[in-house]
């Protein structure tokens, strides 16, 4: 049984989306997200390359790409973390190589990953004003909020 | 309770896309704890490719690292073809090919030079970057530079590989082949390397699987990943190549891994430019369409990958870049405590991460900040360890 099918099975309510044999994207609500990525990795032995987060106007969309080298697949689950909250399960606790992956993804985007062992800066230097999130799509409302943050 | 010290190296090295600042704690010579800083060379790349046009983001992606500057435009461009299913004329996907894996040989090669010269064997470092020199000269003759080719586009490559240029790259590769068959004798034969290398720095498979760590750190470590061979791309399902794993996970099989992959690579290129037919180098792509993508490329130090996601403009609305190193550089903290300070130099380049950082190591006195050991000392330190090795195995 292919991996995808055995996903399938324990998780019926999954909305999959196959683009084309090599890239798979699963949608999932943020529970049903982090259960596919455990379920994928521990069990299926599938390796987490990387996540992706993207800014949009709802939330934060979050992709974990999951390389499953065994068939040539790369499955991607995707989910959204509602704004203004952020908040979302780390699977670091889980799966140890997330660490870094999910520490540039709060510093970046301000998702806040509960659970998770040690969120401090990463990339941005230590002086960098908190709140501001480099890689959001509109970081200030107005000259005026900038100026603010700036002083 | 013996005192604990503090060892910082770096931050700063210009070579990489990386820069590091490694802490170590040691008690006497033994390492019993490291923190690992990055960051101070962030340039925020992924947010300047957003304002970019998709041709564009190609130079910006190729200008993240300078050693392996093809693997992340080859990732991008996989990543854009993958949005509306580009194909790819024959010839574009041989050239891929080609370039990557020449870069393969000459990033290993670079590294093998650095390596040996950290262990005192200053004659591998003058050997393997002397051969490395050919194969930088055959990527100014087919691109017209030695770093940043600028070789791929989406939908192809922008130069071909002209008939001329052959017999110069056929010489350089048999050249190669030649001293790392050479070296890797050598290598193994070497009591005091053996016993050097050896045991050193072990990363255990279930570490390394936890960590996630790809490319020739996994590989040494017993875990059989390769991106040319699971998720076959461009020209690599068309040639014959091995797959080469070891399953000490210590820096004398990671040493091993590389010398073996560049010969691996010069077997690939041969059979490329003799499959390789003529045709058409560009697909010449009009639009990219709306959707996502994702790319992989075996770099030389492991999976990169990008995922790009289009709106239907000129420009991408995201753009995700993961280099090898972010995956390796965190694993290193397990290789690293309980050896001595002599192999921390070592233990770190073998992730091969970046190498300048050792150039910046100095030992600070936590009490006084007084400097004790400098980046030469640390060097000079490794370089002793193996003299004593010497002198043991020959007397």
């Amino acid at each position: 049984m292919s991996i995808l099918e055995q996903v399938k099975n324990k998780f019926s309510q999954l909305e999959v989306n196959e683009k084309n044999p090599k890239r798979i994207y699963l949608n999932a609500d943020n529970e049903t997200a982090k259960a596919v990525v455990l379920y994928l990795f521990h069990d299926l032995k599938a390796r987490l390359s990387t996540i992706t987060g993207l800014d949009s106007r709802p939330g934060v969309e979050l992709l974990y790409h999951l390389a499953v080298d065994s068939e040539a697949k790369v499955i991607t689950v995707r989910t959204l973390v509602a704004k203004p909250e952020l908040l979302i399960a780390s699977v670091t606790p889980e799966i140890p190589a997330a660490e870094w992956v999910e520490r540039e993804i709060a510093e970046m985007l301000g998702v806040k990953f509960t659970g998770h062992p040690n969120l401090a800066t990463l990339l941005l230097p230590d002086d960098w004003p908190a709140g501001v999130y480099p890689l959001r799509k509109q970081t200030f409302e107005s000259k005026q909020e900038l100026k603010e943050i700036e002083n | 309770m013996a005192k604990e010290t503090m060892i910082p190296i770096g931050p700063y090295h210009p070579l990489l896309e990386e820069p590091e600042f490694f802490k170590f704690y040691v008690e006497g010579e033994k390492i019993v704890d490291a923190e690992v800083r990055v960051g101070y060379n962030h340039r925020g790349v992924e947010k300047i490719s957003e304002g970019k046009t998709f041709d564009q983001a190609t130079f910006v992606v190729e200008r993240i690292c300078g050693i392996c500057s093809t693997s992340h435009p080859f990732a991008y461009v996989r990543a854009v073809e993958d949005i509306s299913g580009i194909v790819l004329p024959e010839r574009a996907e041989y050239i891929r090919t080609i370039i990557g894996d020449l870069e393969r040989i000459h990033s290993h090669l670079l590294w093998v030079g650095l390596a040996g010269h950290f262990i005192g064997y200053n004659t591998v470092f003058m050997w393997a970057w002397k051969y490395r020199e050919p194969v930088l000269d055959m990527f100014e003759i087919i691109s017209g530079n030695r770093n940043h080719y600028n070789m791929f586009k989406v939908g192809g490559v922008r130069r071909d590989i002209k008939e001329t240029d052959v017999p110069g790259l056929l010489k350089a590769i048999d050249d190669v082949e030649r001293f790392c068959g050479m070296l890797l004798k050598a290598v193994i034969d070497d009591p005091v390397i053996k016993a050097r290398l050896k045991n050193v720095g072990i990363l255990k498979k279930e570490d390394a699987i936890a960590m996630g760590v790809v490319g020739p750190v996994a590989r040494a470590s017993g875990i059989p990943i390769d991106v040319r061979k699971d998720h076959p791309y461009a020209a690599y399902d068309r040639v014959n190549f091995e797959r080469i794993v070891m399953d000490g996970g210590d820096v004398f099989n990671k040493a091993a891994i590389r010398l073996l992959e560049c010969i691996e690579s010069t077997k690939i290129i041969r059979q490329c430019l003799k499959q390789m037919p003529a045709g058409p180098i560009d697909a010449a792509v009009r639009e990219v369409g709306v959707g996502e993508g994702i790319g992989q490329h075996e770099a030389p130090r492991g999976e990169c990958i990008h995922y790009v996601r289009s709106n239907g403009s000129n420009y991408p609305e995201r753009h995700k870049i993961r280099a090898p190193s972010f995956m390796n550089v965190p694993s290193f903290k397990l290789t690293v405590i309980g050896e001595s300070i002599a192999d921390a130099a070592l233990i770190t380049a073998a992730v091969d991460p970046c190498y300048c950082c050792t150039e910046r190591m100095a030992i600070v006195d936590r009490e006084s900040d007084r400097v004790l050991l400098t980046g030469e000392e640390m060097v000079r330190l490794s370089q002793a360890k193996t003299e004593k090795l010497k002198q043991k195995c020959l007397y």
